[in-house]
């Protein structure tokens, strides 16, 4: 199943890298008549950029298990276009085992609004102990941008190998309160429209996840947080968590820190 | 060091300076401190040599660790020294500037401001190829021009690590003022940094050098000051934007080490003169990034010149400098010591300079001036009634936003009323306009649906702005500001017809991306230069769909800028546009060739605000 999700998802990531950096053919059209072959541009402006941020990687004292968490994203590309990875899973690390990649996927992405990227792309989630392990790839369609009143949003719809469909919405927003130090009210929430036992997945609002992270920048690039988070389980997910002896909701503090280069 | 020469005084100057033996001294203690580049007073002069009617000059580019304050900086010299040397050209002769790199990559000189024939003005890409590693360039033609000029580097990034220079240029004819002493003062800004890497954050973190960014303590001070309502609705207009009221530098002191002359505060230049002396200073914003607010506390100066051009006289306390901007004033001290104080206008930093009777005495302190500065609603062409851009956020919150204009200290009065796209159209701005403004009741030209994502506004309703200094300055009982209304040239410029075309030009950019472009559009994604008739005589609008100032420069041409001065209009080689700002200029497009033509703020030309225009 692995391999499976690496065939997905390698070719689309070298045809977005390709198509990133195809936009830098044929740059030459603003330069005037004067200008001689084997000249350099004036300025290029579309030199690639790249960016890993670890948004989130954190470890979580939780009511019964104490879970590492972690959220990254890394784009590579121009203004218009980009490769865009994005992960997010969580380990166990005591008073259980197993964890899951709830998301590994590899993406297209385009700047259509002044603040909004729309997406598209393959990928997968696996899950893994106790238990068999599970892995799956999906179709990946979604927005990211900044909102009005300065909200991070990032919306996906998903759709599994299976057929079934689930979507989430994570919105986050950076209050700051002095130069350096900021506090970020988090919120995430999904819905499915199948459900999928290997994944804990339900029909309906399968849970819904709160944060709240103080962070310090000692510089822009790094900055540790302690936090709270909390999460439940809804409807049909829930049902299935309790069949399995596992936990509905979840309050936990949390302490790690966001990077990014 | 023996290859170049100290001159302390100007020897064309139209009063004889006396005893010019003492103040040899100045020359020597310049040697004293190489690693400093300029010496600790005086400018640095090119040497010349001269065959009949050309004067030869010999410039090499390289590399050379050296003190920038008290730390190292490996900065790109151009004869050793951060500025380089000034070189004096006089008005009416030939110049022969031999040019050698000795860098590991291609480099250029552009000589900003000065009308050559095209394959002398310097732009890789577009006047010629570039200079490569090992190569001597020839540059040579007539100077047909007087006043203070600049030259730096085309190439790249090269212009932040101190390759950059002043270029001074005796008129043929008398001046119509007197001094006995002159010197540049040239302005910049420094990074210890490699500036690859300074424009890598502005891509990467939208706001990375900026300390002084609005916090939730000011939204509940303001909320006990006028009200949780007021409060709430000022805030949120620039919240539904997504823009910060506090953007007012891309890179700030938080970054920058600022400089007069190649020397920061710490180590500070100075300008030596005798008591009763008149003292022309040549000011030029060698900067990458950074507007300065400059004053010299105790001491009124009188502007003779901005951007090497005669102005009828102005006296002013305090002027802002753009980027790539040149005002020369006239001081008269007194017999003791001035503090030249240049600040960023963000009030991030500060750089100082003496202007003393003495070499080592130096002026007295004069406490900066504390920041934040802050936009307000002028600065999105929005005066009266809310509105959005793009339809993301359909509601008009901001009805009663305060009519206050972008100054410090309440000195606002009221504006038109502008208003964002999408909310119809109505009003026309005036603001500040003179009668008879040639833009009055224009209605600006946007492509349906705006400027792409490439532009993060729009500013249907954008103002005349200039009369007012600027952002978080004003002027104030005994504290006269220059404005750009303040600038008359001396006599009508030669040609007196009717501009026979109009083209509009909008200043775009999207700060989430650190995009910057002209129409939406960046330089690689234009279909072609902007094309000038040659001989056509024509207007340039200018519409800034910005929240940032841009200091807009053209290549080979004179721009005049069409003020409250009527047929006076001043001639400017870049002209600054405000946030929401709509301006005009004349041009006569008498240089056929292909011309450069973009915003002089280093890290927005790279990020493609940036077009050709050509002339034929």
């Amino acid at each position: 199943m692995k391999l499976k999700a690496f065939r997905l998802t390698a070719p689309l990531a070298a045809g977005a890298l390709a198509a990133t950096l195809g936009m830098q053919a044929a740059l030459a059209a603003g330069t005037g008549p004067q200008s001689q072959p084997g000249w350099p541009l004036p300025v290029n402006d579309a030199t690639p950029y790249g960016k890993v941020l670890i948004d989130r990687i954190e470890y979580a004292w939780g009511d019964e298990e104490d879970v590492l968490e972690y959220d990254i994203q890394a784009w590579y590309g121009g203004d218009y276009q980009r490769l865009w990875i994005e992960t997010e899973g969580e380990d166990v690390r005591s008073g259980g085992e197993g964890g899951e990649v709830e998301n590994f996927d590899v993406q297209y992405s385009r700047l259509i609004r002044p603040f909004w990227d729309v997406q598209a792309g393959l990928g997968f989630r696996r899950t893994y102990g106790p238990g068999p392990d599970h892995e799956q790839g999906y179709l990946v369609l979604g927005i990211q941008g900044l909102a009005p009143y300065l909200f991070e949003v990032d919306a996906n719809v998903r759709v599994s190998e299976k057929g079934d469909a689930w979507f989430d919405l994570e919105a986050e927003h950076d209050m700051r309160l002095t130069q350096r130090m900021y506090l970020q009210p988090r919120f995430e929430a999904v819905v499915a429209a199948g459900s999928d036992e290997d994944f804990g997945m339900g029909t309906g609002l399968n849970s819904l996840r709160l944060g709240l992270r103080l962070r310090y920048e000692f510089r822009r690039e790094f900055a540790p947080y302690v936090g709270v988070r909390w999460w439940r389980l809804y409807g049909e997910t829930a049902d299935m968590a309790r069949t399995d002896g596992e936990p509905t909701d979840d309050l936990a503090v949390v302490a790690g820190i966001r990077a990014w280069f | 060091m023996s290859h170049r020469t100290r001159h302390a005084h100007d020897p064309g100057r139209r009063r004889v300076l006396r005893g010019a033996a003492a103040l040899g001294l100045m020359a020597g203690l310049g040697r004293l401190a190489p690693a400093f580049g300029w010496g600790a007073s005086g400018n640095v002069e090119a040497p010349k040599r001269s065959e009949g009617n050309l004067d030869i000059f010999e410039l090499t580019i390289e590399r050379r660790p050296m003190r920038i304050g008290r730390r190292l900086g490996n900065p790109i010299t151009i004869n050793g020294t951060i500025p380089g040397p000034l070189l004096r050209w006089k008005e009416g002769r030939e110049v022969e500037l031999r040019v050698t790199n000795r860098l590991d990559e291609d480099t250029s000189i552009h000589w900003h401001g000065i009308l050559v024939p095209p394959e002398m003005d310097g732009v890789p890409g577009v006047s010629f190829r570039g200079i490569r590693p090992g190569e001597t360039f020839v540059y040579r033609f007539p100077v047909k021009q007087y006043g203070t000029y600049w030259y730096h580097s085309h190439s790249g990034l090269q212009e932040q690590l101190g390759h950059y220079a002043p270029l001074v240029i005796e008129p043929r004819e008398p001046e119509p003022f007197e001094y006995d002493r002159d010197y540049a003062v040239v302005l910049s800004d420094w990074t210890f940094h490699d500036p690859h890497w300074v424009f890598s954050r502005l891509k990467k973190s939208e706001g990375y050098f900026n300390y002084q960014q609005r916090t939730v303590g000011d939204f509940l001070r303001e909320a006990r000051e006028k009200g949780w309502a007021q409060a709430w609705r000022d805030r949120a207009m620039w919240a539904v934007m997504r823009m910060s009221s506090r953007d007012i530098l891309d890179v700030t002191g938080a970054e920058y080490t600022y400089l007069i002359n190649g020397r920061p505060a710490e180590t500070e230049w100075s300008a030596l003169f005798r008591p009763g002396e008149r003292v022309r200073l040549r000011f030029i914003n060698a900067s990458a990034m950074t507007f300065f607010d400059v004053r010299i506390p105790g001491l009124k100066m009188t502007v003779v010149h901005a951007d090497g051009q005669h102005v009828a006289p102005v006296t002013v306390d305090e002027f802002r400098i753009g980027v790539a901007e040149t005002y020369d004033v006239i001081v008269e001290p007194d017999d003791r010591p001035y503090t030249i104080m240049a600040e960023s206008m963000d009030r991030s930093g500060f750089v100082r300079a003496s202007l003393t009777p003495r070499a080592g005495l130096k002026g007295p302190a004069v406490e900066p001036r504390k920041g934040p500065v802050e936009r307000d609603a002028a600065a999105m062409g929005h005066a009266g009634h809310g509105g959005m851009h793009h339809g993301m956020a359909g509601h008009g919150g901001a009805d009663d936003m305060p009519m206050k204009r972008e100054a410090q200290g309440g000195m606002g009065r009221g504006k038109g009323h502008g208003m964002m796209h999408g909310m119809g159209h109505g009003a026309m701005a005036m603001g500040g306009a003179p009668a008879g403004w040639v833009l009055a009741g224009r209605k600006v030209q946007h492509p349906p649906g705006g400027h792409g994502p490439g532009a993060a506004m729009v500013t249907d309703n954008p103002q005349y702005r200039m009369d007012e200094p600027g952002v978080g300055l004003a002027s104030a009982p005994g504290h006269r500001v220059l404005v750009y209304d303040d600038l008359r040239a001396l006599a009508p410029w030669p040609d007196r017809r009717p501009p026979q075309r109009e083209i509009e030009l909008h200043l775009t950019g999207n700060m989430e991306r650190y995009m910057w472009s002209f129409d939406g559009k960046k330089f690689t994604e234009v279909t072609g230069p902007i094309h000038f008739r040659h001989g056509e005589r024509l207007r340039l609008i200018m519409v800034n769909d910005t929240m940032m100032d841009h200091p807009i420069h053209l290549h080979g041409m004179w721009m005049e800028l069409e003020n409250a001065q009527g047929e006076h209009r001043p001639r400017k080689h870049t002209v600054v546009l405000k946030p929401g700002e709509m301006l005009s200029v004349l041009i006569t497009a008498d240089a056929p060739g292909d011309w450069a033509f973009h915003c002089h703020l280093l890290y927005h030309m790279k990020a493609g605000m940036f077009r050709v225009v050509s002339v034929s």
